[in-house]
């Protein structure tokens, strides 16, 4: 104990199997005590326990983190804030991240895909920006079959979630993506990613400075929900649901309840405060609550802070000091306040009707120290805290064996090349997302200029936010795909980045930075370290070709169920500009008769692809090398000429190869299309129609426009759009676009 | 010509009927605890969730003091727009008749639907013809508009059914594909789908919702002359 300090009598000393139950190892728990010198009591174990969780401290990633590329010259705000931020002309910057939610979802899919989008929110304002749009990347296990209730459950909960707090508050979701594999079965992913807006003066960070300030809580009151979010349901393998829903729904307390009307009050009321420059920093409560955001602040000011629970307003009587510190009661703030200005921020927070109490106060002792009325009840190094916290090193060891069973087939592997046309379009992973983007508000703001499935990215215009007659916008794109990764951890993370830059050039923006939310199995495991080892790689040497650094991100590791890992899937997330918001590109076919081509260098493969999947067969040891250089070139070449506004349309070719794409040209646009391959493929249904790899775009215009196209990048002539149906000639494919339309329709019955 | 334009706690769409307002004319926000409606000649009850709607939509809004001042300003015959929750805020005020009720899809959607003018002129449609067609975005959980048989055959009488959903566009289940009402008066007018949402091609999918605007306009500057 410290030198002149009295603490409770009535606090028990917890023990070392208590430390143990709270998630930290027998030698964690020894470091706890030597940082202490002595051992830590009640708060200072549950404070300790949480800030030294793999969901708070990054402790097997953290290591790896540091060789991403953060630095570019878009990047205004990079990794360490509460959200990373690029300039994006104009005075204007804009602030971005995701960030998963994913066992709180597979809990309760409702509330955790809700406080999921709220959590995201509040990084964003937290650095003085408005947000302005929402997208979410979903995994679940198969939506038929044995796991069909489950995976439906969860999807119609998830969605349901994302729209009531996105819609409620105000922020509109532009985009998202959605698969569904067999390893999410028992461990779905929910990840959410949240864009906002500011000017780039008056951004602002979260390191508490000015010892005598005065730190204030404001928001929602503080409950006993969500206590342990972080250590005990984040950062551990979650146990294998039963029939009536057993350990998972054990777990269900730990998962906090969202209210979006409460954190729409306090955006307003946080953007009001900085506005008027009524604070010195801002932070957002998030998992691991008071604990984790006070000892942040203090850490990044290297000051220390004094917090006196008895101060926090409460939901229920008769909670403990560890309880209020460790509460994930959502739609909380924590600010420094320069005393003088503490009656104004308290006038501000009763005009907007939110709870606002001064808690305490920054000290320059360099200790979190706190208080119960005055009474001290927990006294520990910042440092130990936030920084001391071991880092481990992977044993990355690629597997001897697949480690994922094939999917179950769903297709004949006689079948025609229009058959598995139509079997791919109607498939749960390439259907329409209709069902979902309609359920959530796209337009409020009124800056979305290309809603869902009107372009490979979300387009929303800056001259909302400027009031000027500003042309500019900005674009947004998230992407994952778990089976490519899974076959090669690095060469499917590289192109899943590239992905993300082939929908920006599609609707002709340019890549200014990205963040990326690492969902992998137990890092404990050689397999899974080499995964998420082999997998940062790429992710680096991909942002670094580029040049789309990566300003902030999430990890989130222990996605295991009781039937195995999940595939590993690198959400990337990544924020483009382009100088005229009308010339915003868009996917589908726009007139008869324009010319159709295959731009860029494309080398379709079956190999792990949505073809191979319908087929069930197993996961290929690797996928065939690309050349980044060549494909970033062909983006270039594509984001120009969208640019120019010499394209009519422009397409990124994903997931079932080209004739998917063509599909999704010609249902986009309401136009038919004749293909004409040339030569019969080899062995249809083959990789030319279904293949798939990054670098190849569906491009039309005027012959004219794909000449000049093909004077910086290979471009293959296909065929002319024109008619009512979609025609290619070598592989006797012809279908109407009704029979399209319906094929496409496949994931609403998930929804009825 | 200036629009009033309401601000609750939960409002969402007041800055986009602010900034729709502004094409047309001056246009101000008036806070929820505010009696003064700051001289404005038309108010605007825009979208959202005002206090959270926890309780039943636009029940909580219609008390706020805000809205004791436009239920006065509409027995004047002053202008009142109500937009999707503002709709539903002049429905529990009275100021409409009959009541919105949830999806019958029972869920949140988003659609650009296609509406029909079935009365034109006066204070909202004085630039349409009767049977013209608007392309206007849609975003509602509880937009089925309902009212008893006999109310409605009244409205019908006074021309008060001003706006239906084209054949095939009805998603909320709305009774007579009813989309949007006005008073007896016709000073007062209430629809589920966002005009403010449809005043620039470029975010609105049209510019159909600048003609309701525009129309108050007129309508204001013609009260006043």
């Amino acid at each position: 104990m410290s030198a002149g300090v009295t603490m409770s009598e009535a606090t028990t000393v917890p023990t070392l199997e208590d430390a143990v139950a709270l998630g930290l190892t027998r030698e964690e728990y020894g470091l706890v005590c030597e940082k202490q010198g002595r051992a830590p009591n009640q708060v200072e174990l549950a404070m300790f326990s949480l800030l030294w969780s793999e969901h708070c401290a990054y402790k097997h990633s953290k290591k790896l983190l540091r060789t991403l590329p953060t630095e570019g010259r878009h990047v205004v705000m990079g990794p360490g804030e509460n959200a990373g931020a690029v300039d994006v002309g104009g005075g204007w910057a804009c602030a971005f991240k995701v960030e998963s939610h994913n066992h709180p979802s597979a809990v309760e899919p409702f509330q955790g895909a809700a406080t999921g989008v709220g959590g995201i929110l509040r990084d964003i304002f937290a650095i003085g920006a408005r947000p302005i749009a929402v997208l979410d990347s979903l995994r679940f296990g198969e939506p038929h079959g044995a796991s069909a209730a489950r995976t439906r459950y969860l999807l119609d909960g998830a969605v349901a979630g994302i729209g009531h707090y996105g819609n409620s508050i105000g922020v509109p979701t532009v985009g998202g993506e959605l698969y569904f594999e067999g390893p999410y079965e028992h461990n779905c992913l929910v990840n959410a990613m949240a864009l906002g807006l500011a000017r780039t003066e008056r951004l602002v960070g979260s390191a508490a400075a000015g010892p005598g300030n005065v730190i204030v809580l404001f928001g929602a009151s503080t409950g006993r929900d969500g206590i342990g979010g972080a250590s005990v349901l984040a950062s551990a393998e979650l146990a294998q649901d039963d029939q009536q829903g057993g350990s998972a729904a054990d777990m269900r307390p730990t998962v906090q309840v969202g209210d979006p009307f409460e954190e729409k009050k306090l955006l307003e009321c946080s953007l009001e405060l900085l506005e008027l420059g009524l604070l010195v920093s801002l932070q957002d409560l998030g998992a691991a609550g008071l604990t984790s955001s006070a000892a942040e602040m203090a850490s990044k000011g290297e000051v220390g802070v004094d917090i006196d629970v008895a101060m926090v307003p409460l939901r229920e009587p008769g909670m403990e000091p560890f309880e209020v510190m460790v509460s994930e009661s959502q739609e909380r703030m924590l600010c420094v306040v320069e005393p003088a200005n503490v009656d104004a921020v308290m006038a501000l927070c009763e005009k907007w009707e939110v709870n606002g109490a001064a808690i305490g106060t920054v000290t320059d002792s360099q200790r979190m120290r706190v208080l119960d009325a005055g009474e001290l009840v927990g006294d520990m190094s910042v440092r130990a805290l936030v920084d001391d916290c071991p880092l481990y090193d992977l044993h990355p060891a690629k597997p001897e064996q697949q480690v994922y069973a094939p999917p179950p087939a769903t297709l004949a592997a006689d079948a025609t090349p229009a058959q598995a046309l139509l079997a791919l379009l109607s498939s749960p992973n390439l259907s329409s997302r209709r069902p979902l983007f309609e359920q959530y508000d796209a337009i409020v703001q009124s800056r979305t200029v290309r809603r869902p499935e009107q372009a490979d990215a979300a387009v929303l215009a800056l001259s909302a936010a400027s009031g000027e007659d500003a042309r500019g916008a900005i674009a947004v794109s998230i992407d994952g795909n778990g089976r490519r990764v899974a076959a090669d951890p690095y060469r499917g993370t590289i192109a899943t980045v590239l992905e993300c830059a082939s929908n920006l050039a599609c609707v002709g923006a340019e890549p200014l930075g990205t963040t990326n939310n690492l969902n992998f199995g137990n890092p404990e495991k050689p397999h899974i370290a080499w995964q998420l080892t082999e997998s940062v790689r790429g992710l680096s040497d991909a942002c670094r070709a580029l040049e789309a650094p990566i300003v902030g991100g999430n990890v989130s590791l222990y996605n295991e169920g009781a039937t195995g890992p999940i595939y590993p899937t690198p959400v990337i997330g990544m924020v483009g500009h382009l100088p005229d918001a009308g010339r915003a590109g868009r996917l589908g076919f726009a007139n008869e008769g324009d010319e159709i081509a295959l731009a860029g260098p494309f080398a379709p493969s079956l190999a792990a692809g949505e073809l191979a999947k319908l087929r069930g067969e197993p996961l290929p040891d690797g996928l065939p090398a690309f050349d980044l250089d060549a494909v970033r070139a062909a983006q270039l070449a594509v984001r120009d000429a969208v640019r120019q506004g010499a394209l009519s349309s422009a397409h990124d070719i994903a997931e079932g190869g080209l004739a998917i794409a063509l599909a999704e040209c010609c249902l986009a646009g309401a136009l038919g299309a004749e293909i004409d391959l040339g030569s019969p493929a080899a062995a249809p249904p083959g990789s030319e129609l279904f293949g798939e790899a990054p670098g190849g775009f569906v491009v039309s215009g005027t012959a004219e426009a794909l000449r000049a196209l093909g004077e910086r990048v290979p471009v293959r002539a296909l065929g002319t759009v024109g008619g009512d149906r979609l025609k290619i000639a070598a592989a006797a494919i012809t279908i109407t676009l009704a029979e399209l339309a319906v094929a496409h329709s496949g994931l609403q019955e998930l929804f009825s | 010509m200036k629009f009033g334009v309401l601000q609750f706690p939960g409002s969402c769409d007041e800055i986009d009927a602010l900034q729709a307002a502004r094409r047309v004319g001056d246009a101000e926000l008036i806070w929820h605890g505010d009696r003064d409606l700051k001289g404005a000649d038309a108010i605007v009850v825009p979208g959202g969730f005002s206090y959270g709607d926890y309780l039943r939509a636009g029940a909580i809004a219609r008390f706020s003091p805000a809205m004791g001042s436009v239920i006065a300003f509409a027995n004047d015959g002053g202008l009142v727009l109500g937009i999707c929750n503002g709709f539903q805020v002049l429905c529990e005020a009275h100021l409409l008749p009959g009541a919105l009720l949830g999806n019958a899809n029972l869920r949140f959607t988003f659609r650009q639907v296609e509406l029909e003018v079935l009365y034109a002129g006066g204070s909202f449609f004085a630039s349409s013809q009767i049977g013209e067609r608007l392309s206007i975005p849609a975003k509602h959980a509880w937009g089925r508009y309902y009212a008893d048989p006999q109310t409605l055959s009244a409205m019908d009488r006074a021309g008060q059914l001003v706006l239906r959903y084209a054949p095939g566009q009805n998603f909320n289940g709305s009774v007579h594909d009813i989309a949007g009402v006005c008073n007896e008066r016709g000073n007062v007018f209430g629809l589920m789908p966002h005009p403010e949402h449809a005043v620039d091609v470029l975010t609105g999918g049209s510019a159909d919702g600048l003609k309701i605007f525009e129309s108050m306009r007129l309508a204001a500057e013609g009260a006043r002359a």
